[in-house]
């Protein structure tokens, strides 16, 4: 099996955050995300997801690694102080890199 | 008599608490919330249907007002006397400006058992008091900065879930008037309290969630969070009776100034004021002033608005 190497772009956040991530995500060139929602505990607290203002969310990422760096600089930039983040990085091997 | 609602709110309280693993899960809870709001605008919508809009117009700008001016007042409170940062005090003066739909809901009910009237357009009015106080909450801490995007605020404003919901309900009742709706009173208004019953139920454990930062944050929010709805309910009682409303609507208007907002704005404010603390407010909105309300408040602001009758004359 052929594969092509792409990184795993993996944000976890405030659900409030859902919308504007998004467009800039879109904006800085990926082709497609996932968000699953999520819960646990970090820095800033227990997030239970119990209602809005304590849920996160999972945004997962496929793509280039050169897309992946300016997602995660623009990150880093914009959202890090103000709001509970988490992101990493993974590579990862998919098939078919036309759509990644 | 206790109602029972409100021992569904201390049921939630105490095992939270106790750290019973009880909890609703939050689709339900959205689901609850959904039903709420709704049957609150369905109400309000069916009393528009009845009578001419264009005679609300004078109380719907004097509420407006309100929604400007109890912002303005509590942010002082909070940055000279709390020292809170300037993020952080307009963000919760934001809170306190504008209204909780779960209090009024409880006052609802509470004015429902007691079969005391109120004016049934006081939705409307509920609505108008939900944005002012988002505007001047953000404006205080930006500025009129250029660099505000103020296309994403309007969105978050005036599209968020609750209010889409309430204008919606609203709007449904005012077309479909009273026979109309007759067909789904049985889900929205039949089962409103045991609806609102099991709403309170999760804000009870909502509320206890609060509780360890509450520790944290000290005497000051706790003094403010009891203190600035007192101070609101007596700014609404009197224009309730300003504007002419019958004692329950005058209670209802101390109610919803007295009342913080633990949905719209939290959303609000996480997006346009992202340095201000969240914990904070929510601390307050929900760790004090919704238990204060629903407790002790709503029966206070209704003899508030009895004594302004009688005092002032009807």
């Amino acid at each position: 099996m052929v594969t092509h190497a792409r990184k795993l772009l993996t944000i976890i956040t405030e659900a409030a955050l859902e919308g504007v991530l998004v467009r800039d995500i879109e904006r800085l060139g990926a082709h497609g995300y996932t968000i699953t929602d999520a819960r646990g505990k970090g820095r800033r607290g227990v997030r239970s997801a119990g209602w809005d203002a304590s849920s996160n969310i999972r945004i997962e990422i496929l793509c280039d690694q050169e897309t992946a760096s300016e997602i995660a600089a623009h990150c880093r930039k914009k959202y890090y102080d103000n709001y509970a983040m988490t992101l990493f990085l993974v590579d990862v091997g998919v098939m078919r890199p036309e759509k990644f | 008599m206790i109602d029972p609602i409100i021992l569904f709110f201390l049921l939630g309280l105490g095992a939270a608490l106790l750290r019973s693993e009880l909890r609703l899960p939050a689709v339900i809870y959205d689901f609850l919330s959904i039903v709420l709001l709704l049957s609150i605008g369905l109400k309000g919508g069916i009393e528009l249907s009845k009578q001419p809009f264009g005679a609300l117009l004078p109380q719907i700008l004097a509420v407006t007002a309100m929604g400007f001016l109890l912002p303005l007042v509590a942010f002082p409170v909070l940055h000279r006397l709390g020292r809170f940062k300037r993020a952080d005090s307009a963000s919760i003066a934001a809170h306190y400006g504008s209204v909780s739909v779960g209090t009024y809901a409880v006052a609802v009910a509470y004015l429902g058992n007691r079969n005391i009237a109120f004016e049934e357009h006081l939705p409307l009015l509920l609505v108008v008091l939900e944005v002012p106080a988002i505007l001047v909450g953000i404006v205080l801490a930006r500025g009129f900065s250029r660099q505000m995007r103020w296309g994403e605020v309007t969105h978050e404003v005036f599209l968020g879930k609750g209010i889409v919901l309430l204008i919606g309900g609203l709007l449904i009742g005012w077309i479909a008037g009273p026979q109309g709706v007759a067909s789904i009173e049985p889900l929205f208004f039949d089962l409103f309290k045991g609806v609102l019953a099991l709403f309170l139920l999760e804000m009870g454990i909502l509320t206890a969630a609060q509780v360890g930062s509450l520790r944290k944050y000290g005497l000051f929010l706790l003094g403010f969070g009891i203190a600035m709805p007192l101070f609101s309910a007596v700014v609404g009682v009197v224009l309730g009776w300003l504007l002419g409303l019958s004692v329950g609507g005058t209670a209802m208007l101390g109610i919803l100034a007295a009342s913080a907002s633990y949905i719209a704005v939290p959303a609000a404010m996480r997006i346009s004021v992202p340095e201000a603390n969240p914990t904070l407010s929510l601390t307050a909105a929900l760790g004090i002033t919704f238990p204060f309300n629903v407790l002790v408040g709503i029966p206070l602001y209704y003899a508030f608005a009895v004594q302004a009758h009688s005092f002032f004359g009807g």
